[in-house]
């Protein structure tokens, strides 16, 4: 943030940035670049693919290098929720505090978690490819819960844009988000309650099956991951509330218009009726 | 490395489509601020 230098005239002023950009976010920004990459080094160099021998039949099973898909799909996967929970606790103080600073977190983190969620079910799909032998599976219960959940989400962005009056889209959108964010344990669980409804692995994290390398690129994928979720939150959050100022502002503006108007429509019928009706109570 | 077509797909996309929204936001949020009154620029302060 630029600072003007106290003269002899004006005192010291902080001016306000010229984007959303700040020194935190650069920082933040140029350590989720080197992270990223350290990451990629993770992924493609430093783990082994899924190979397992069976030593009855000595066949080789496993996934071979498409786990190093897994690396992108399950942090992606997981800062979904992350966000979508963000935007159901924006909702509930929406509705508790009437916060517009609530309503603008809950929209970006919404908008956020659309892009990752999307990419969740894109990765996902990719890596089923090779190793389910199908793109998609329409009877599978994790890949319909998270197209569910994804799709509520971009209707919930739709939902927004249809409302124009600020406090009705912010109570409304609140509603929407909360009962979203419901079908986020079920996506979870999913793979647990109707284990035979579906081809998705139950969680790699909890079943203690990973290398210790594998599971330190998959903890430190999610660090990543949830590392951009914040930069692209804070910048998307400021461009809401810039949204919301310029809304503000033009009304303030327009209000203050029309007042103006108005007193001149008062001083011309007054001046029009003449001293006799000016004059009157 | 096997199946390294959909590995490139699936880490290019990702990395890919999260680079264009990153890149929107900023192209966004410097359109917005020309449009918004400098003394109404801060992010924490709020009205209501």
């Amino acid at each position: 943030m630029p600072i003007r230098p106290a003269t002899a005239d004006a005192p010291e002023v902080v001016e306000a940035p010229p984007s959303t950009a700040s020194r935190a976010t650069r920082l933040l920004g140029g350590a989720c670049l080197l992270a990223l990459a350290t990451l990629l080094v993770f992924a493609f160099v430093l783990t082994n693919p899924d190979e397992r021998v069976d030593e009855a039949t000595n066949l080789v099973t496993g996934q071979s290098d498409a786990v190093r898909l897994l690396y992108v799909h399950a942090p992606v996967a997981i800062v979904a929720y992350v966000a979508f929970s963000v935007t159901a606790l924006g909702g509930v103080m929406v509705l508790w505090k009437q916060s517009t600073w609530w309503d603008i977190t809950a929209a970006s983190s919404a908008e956020v978690g659309v892009l990752f969620s999307g990419l969740t079910l894109v990765t996902g799909s990719i890596w089923g490819r090779p190793i389910w032998n199908t793109w998609w599976e329409w009877g599978d219960v994790r890949l319909m819960t998270t197209l569910m959940l994804f799709l509520i989400f971009v209707g919930y962005l739709a939902y927004r844009r249809t409302i124009t009056d600020t406090r009705v889209r912010a109570r409304r959108s609140a509603v929407v988000g909360i009962i979203g964010a419901i079908n986020i344990p079920i996506v979870y669980k999913s793979v647990e309650w109707w284990e035979n409804r579906t081809l998705h692995q139950q969680s790699s994290l909890t079943d203690g099956k990973l290398e210790d390398l594998t599971l330190l690129a998959l903890m430190f994928g999610m660090v990543v991951f949830l590392a951009i979720y914040v930069w692209l939150m804070v910048h998307r959050f400021r461009i809401g509330w810039l949204e919301h100022q310029a809304e503000t502002s033009g009304l303030s503006a327009a209000i203050a218009e029309r007042r103006s108007q108005a007193d001149d429509a008062v001083r011309a019928a007054v001046g029009d009726t003449g001293p006799d009706h000016g004059n009157a109570p | 490395m096997t199946h390294l077509g959909y590995l490139i797909a699936g880490w290019g996309i990702s990395l890919g489509a999260i680079g264009l929204y990153a890149t929107s936001l900023l192209r966004r949020g410097r359109t917005l601020s020309a449009r918004v009154p400098a003394d109404r620029r801060r992010w924490m302060t709020t009205d209501d």
